[in-house]
């Protein structure tokens, strides 16, 4: 800083700061503008994919569920809009505070409040958590009036799951709940997770859940441009959802409610089959519970009171619960004698009231004997002796080996989850079976007790009536269905479940006939002569008793046991005999003898069946039959005798 | 001389000779700019910014009228009342998303800080003026101190993008009046050092707990999220990230007039005023940013060469600043909006809208001609 300077001087130094000034200038240009090459050119692709990400949001379309009908078109399943008061959290400064205020307008009980909370750690903070559903018009006229004041509140129309007939048939149906982690799961497995994507519910059991992809539909998008807060500013395009199928079924409604009501109070199933084509007309499961609690989400007291129940109302024992069938398990027998050639229907043997095999005696229940007993008698009076020394004769591969293509000890491929595979016995079973050698060696006395239905034996009523179908339709096995057609909503066209039988039996007509014919007398003048007098057709049945405790030595005395500790009461039937259409099996549990409280049951059943007759009454038990104790009770005396 | 009869025609000759040519089609093109992209980004605003746009071509057209002799006779009042005004603002101010700018004089609401950016050049011209062949250290110390104050005043507001420009503005008049190298290197140095420090150790200094004493909390967020705007996506870093995005996926032609999609769905925060580079460069491409950036250069190679030209100490010293001003404003909010500066609130000259820097920076653009009149003036 010179003190004297020239005014040239000053100004060629202000000029040269100005070359400065404009150097650093046009530099600082330069950086730009190789910013803007870096940005525009260089990552142009990269920034141009984020532009669109930003812009392009695909807002899924949820599809409006199927509905279930029953054959008449009676509607089990149904969808129907109602409001539903929801909160976004993330809008809502206090949650507690808001809920508090907001029940001052709308009912909302603990049970909402508990819901909610639940939800609430399942969901994302920017989604909107149902509190109440289902408002009244008064309700959502109230809050309407007052919305202003609950900012993150808003109630909107929602599709909910409506199963009209309650608890009946319930666990034919099933019902739908909320997608959980383990539905999600399941959807990434399928490689479904696009569909389900803004899907909240999913089948959870029954028909809800085995045709959930029928019913659920296929869910449409829409691609919007968000703006910035997300918000849809403009429709691109649109794919609707396709609604889901409806479900016909081959379930007579007003059938399953007669079955329902003839158990009354008491522990069961039922299954009902055309035997024609393997068409399940009713399929009941006791007690039952109603669908319509699950829907929303079912509160903890209803799910402890279901689920610690000792009557395991959630159990589907028409399919789960695998009994040993008693003495219905004798008219297969007596089949596999004639078609193995080890019996004719005239070969007769003389029965003293037991059967001894390796110094052990297997009791007959009449003391003394049936006499002279052929196969004919064998079924209508169920004489255990002469399947003893048949089970003998047959040895357990024989057996095993008929049993096997009826279906039993094998699962139905029934179309609702959940079957069991039930046991039919065999020494290669009983190797799977066990691990310690000395248990997996199969005994010759135990080939005796599961020729009369008793032993290892467990099956499924359905696989019961399935088998009991394919005996009376001259041998066909149909793969047991409830669906008969799945109906496409859109076009009305109409997919039906293929009847085709899955196998044919060679079995003679001849053979079929005798027993058959020895079943239509079960009703006439054998054991289920009391529950079908009178009946204006003729029917062929069978009863049957399932040990469920060992009696050691000692006589079964049913008032001496405790109810949970008596025998399973089986019935199986069909009708009419000269042309069956209904195929069924009874069980009640502890329901003592066959034909005191499950035969009964079947009466009613096939009475509405063949004559549209209705007794809503339960059916009541056979006092009778329980004192005539004409049922097999074998097993319980498989002990030595002295 | 006779009377000069009433002619429209010259009326018409004397309204425009104070208009420099060069400037004022420049000015033209700038604000060509603004109409096209406020079309885009806000439609609504149009008719409005047309009464800014006619508001500030009468400042600019008045203050090419008065002679630099004029202008700078101003100067310190014009200064001391920015400064009295800056003082009733920190007192009792009107406050605004935190920060106090503003003061209510009943009619309007006034932020004097803007009046600084034109005083604060113009009292220090004057300063010197009075100086001439006398300036020593004593006296950029002098100015020095005349600059503090305001920016002072405008830092605890706070604002400290006004207060850099403010400062930047004085510091021009210094720059341009001889400070010596001596001093400035050694500072720009520090300056250097001090942003290299920051960026290399930003993951460091940017960690929750560091206190950075000097700057306030928010102005610390601000640097750290130009570092690194992922660091928060959805507040500061968000206006960064979708106006680079809106600057990148312009490409090179750019996506068309009002096609930006950046610009119309609402992801470019701002997108009239401070962010409007962003909606050109989206809508334009690189060659409609480099069309701007050659006007803004072409607009800077006038102001140079009319400071080059200026008659006294005084009317360089103040057209080199005004014009190093139009620079620091474009390179800021270009550089902020592509992502290489901070977010300060730095409008892009004569493009963003806003009422008051239009006015303020087309009063620069007519200091500037009146500067260059003067000495056509004083050649003839």
């Amino acid at each position: 800083m010179t003190e004297f300077r020239t005014p040239e001087e000053e100004l060629g130094r202000f000029r040269r700061r100005v070359l400065v000034a404009g150097i650093v200038a046009l530099v600082c240009f330069g950086l730009l503008a190789a910013r803007f090459y870096y940005l525009q050119v260089v990552r142009h692709d990269y920034f141009l994919t984020r532009a669109e990400d930003n812009r392009i949001g695909l807002v899924p379309i949820v599809p409006t569920r199927g509905a279930i009908l029953d054959r008449n078109g009676v509607t089990l399943a149904r969808n129907f809009a109602a409001y539903t008061l929801e909160i976004t959290p993330s809008q809502v400064a206090d949650l507690d505070e808001t809920i508090d205020a907001l029940s001052e307008i709308v009912t909302i009980d603990a049970r909402d409040r508990r819901r909610f909370r639940k939800l609430l750690e399942e969901s994302r903070n920017f989604e909107s958590v149902p509190i109440r559903t289902r408002l009244d018009d008064a309700e959502v006229a109230r809050f309407v009036a007052r919305r202003y004041r609950f900012p993150g509140v808003e109630v909107q129309a929602r599709l909910f799951r409506d199963y009209p007939q309650g608890e009946v048939a319930s666990h034919v149906i099933g019902y739908i709940g909320r997608i959980n982690l383990r539905d999600q799961e399941r959807i990434e497995e399928r490689g479904d997770t696009a569909n389900y994507r803004g899907s909240d519910h999913i089948g959870k059991s029954g028909l809800e859940l085995s045709y959930e992809t029928e019913l659920h539909g296929v869910t449409g998008v829409e691609q919007v441009e968000v703006n910035a807060g997300g918000r849809a500013v403009r429709v691109m395009s649109r794919t609707p959802a396709t609604t889901g199928s409806d479900l016909e079924l081959t379930l007579d409604i007003e059938l399953q409610k007669v079955a329902e009501a003839a158990f009354g109070d008491r522990r069961g199933a039922l299954v009902a089959i055309d035997p024609r084509t393997g068409g399940v007309l009713a399929l009941a499961s006791k007690p039952a519970f109603d669908p319509n609690l699950f829907v929303d989400g079912i509160s903890t007291a209803d799910w402890n009171e279901l689920n610690d129940s000792p009557d395991h109302p959630l159990l589907n024992r028409a399919i789960f619960s695998a009994y040993p069938p008693g003495s219905t398990f004798k008219p297969f027998m007596a089949l596999a004698a004639l078609t193995t050639g080890k019996r004719t229907a005239n070969q007769a043997i003389a029965d003293p009231g037991y059967f001894s095999f390796a110094g052990r005696r297997f009791m007959d229940d009449k003391v003394g004997g049936h006499g002279m007993v052929d196969l004919h008698k064998s079924i209508v009076v169920s004489c255990n002796t002469y399947y003893y020394q048949l089970a003998n004769d047959l040895g357990i591969e024989g057996i095993a080996g008929f049993m096997a293509p009826l279906g039993f000890g094998s699962r139905t491929g029934i179309d609702i989850p959940g079957e069991a595979e039930g046991v039919l016995p065999s020494p290669a079973w009983k190797r799977g079976r066990f691990k310690k050698p000395e248990q997996q060696r199969w005994y010759g006395g135990e080939t005796i007790s599961v020729g009369i239905g008793q032993g290892y034996n467990a099956y499924t009523p359905v696989q019961l009536a399935n088998a009991l179908a394919t005996i009376v339709n001259g041998g066909q096995v149909f793969r047991p269905h409830v669906v008969r057609h799945v109906i496409d909503t859109a076009s009305g066209e109409r997919r039906a479940i293929q009847p085709e039988p899955i196998r044919q039996l060679a079995i003679k007509p001849a053979h079929l006939a005798a027993v058959r014919e020895a079943m239509v007398d079960v009703n006439k003048s054998g054991t289920g002569a009391r529950a079908f007098a009178g009946a204006p057709y003729s029917a062929g049945g069978k009863t049957g008793t399932a040990q469920v405790y060992s009696l050691k030595g000692s006589k079964y005395v049913a008032g001496r046991v405790r109810e949970r500790l008596r025998d399973h009461s089986w019935f199986i039937a069909y009708a009419p005999a000269e042309n069956p259409t209904i195929a069924l099996a009874v069980l009640v549990e502890n329901g003592g003898f066959g034909a005191q409280s499950a035969a009964p049951i079947a009466r009613q059943v096939i009475d509405y069946h063949l004559l549209g007759a209705r007794l809503d009454a339960p059916a009541r038990e056979d006092a009778e039959a329980a004192e005539a104790e004409d049922d097999t009770h074998a097993g319980h005396d498989a002990e030595p005798t002295p | 001389m006779t009377e000069p009869r009433f002619s429209p025609l010259r009326l018409l000759v004397a309204a425009i000779r104070p208009i420099d040519p060069i400037l004022f089609g420049l000015l033209a093109v700038l604000l060509g700019y603004a109409f096209v992209l406020m079309h885009s980004a806000s439609p609504e605003r149009i008719a409005s910014l047309l009464v800014n746009a006619g508001v500030a071509l009468a400042a600019m057209w008045l203050a090419a009228r008065l002679p630099p002799q004029r202008l700078l006779s101003l100067a310190l009042p014009l200064y001391a009342a920015g400064v009295l005004l800056l003082i009733a603002v920190d007192l009792f101010g009107e406050t605004s998303k935190g920060a106090t700018r503003w003061l209510d004089i009943g009619i309007t609401r006034i932020q004097p800080s803007e009046i600084m950016k034109i005083a604060m050049p113009l009292m220090l011209a004057w300063y010197f003026q009075q100086r001439e062949g006398h300036i020593r250290l004593r006296e950029f110390v002098v100015a020095g101190a005349l600059l503090a104050v305001p920016v002072a005043l405008i830092l605890v507001q706070p604002d400290l993008g006004t207060s850099l420009l403010v400062a930047a503005a004085g510091f021009y008049v210094i720059f341009f009046a001889g400070l010596s190298w001596k001093l400035i290197v050694p500072v720009a140095l520090v300056g250097v050092v001090g942003i290299g420090a920051i960026v290399g150790f930003g993951d460091q200094l940017c960690q929750p707990g560091v206190d950075w004493q000097v700057l306030r909390e928010y102005q610390k967020h601000r640097v750290c999220t130009l570092l690194d705007p992922t660091q928060d996506p959805l507040g500061r870093g968000f206006h960064i990230i979708q106006s680079t995005i809106a600057i990148g996926s312009g490409g090179l032609l750019g996506k068309g007039w009002t096609e930006g999609t950046q610009t119309h769905l609402a992801f470019l925060p701002e997108r009239h005023t401070d962010f409007i580079f962003s909606v050109l460069a989206e809508e334009f491409g690189l060659l409609g940013a480099l069309l701007l950036l050659a006007s803004y250069l072409l607009l800077l190679l006038r102001g140079f060469v009319i400071a080059a030209q200026a008659p006294s100490l005084a009317t360089r010293l103040l057209a080199g600043s005004i014009t190093m001003i139009f620079f620091t404003y474009a390179f800021v909010n270009m550089g902020m909006v592509s992502g290489i500066l901070p977010v300060v609130g730095v409008p892009l000259p004569f493009i963003s809208y806003g009422g008051t820097a239009l006015v303020t920076l087309c009063l620069g653009i007519g200091i500037l001609m009146s500067i260059q009149r003067s000495r056509v003036l004083a050649k003839g």
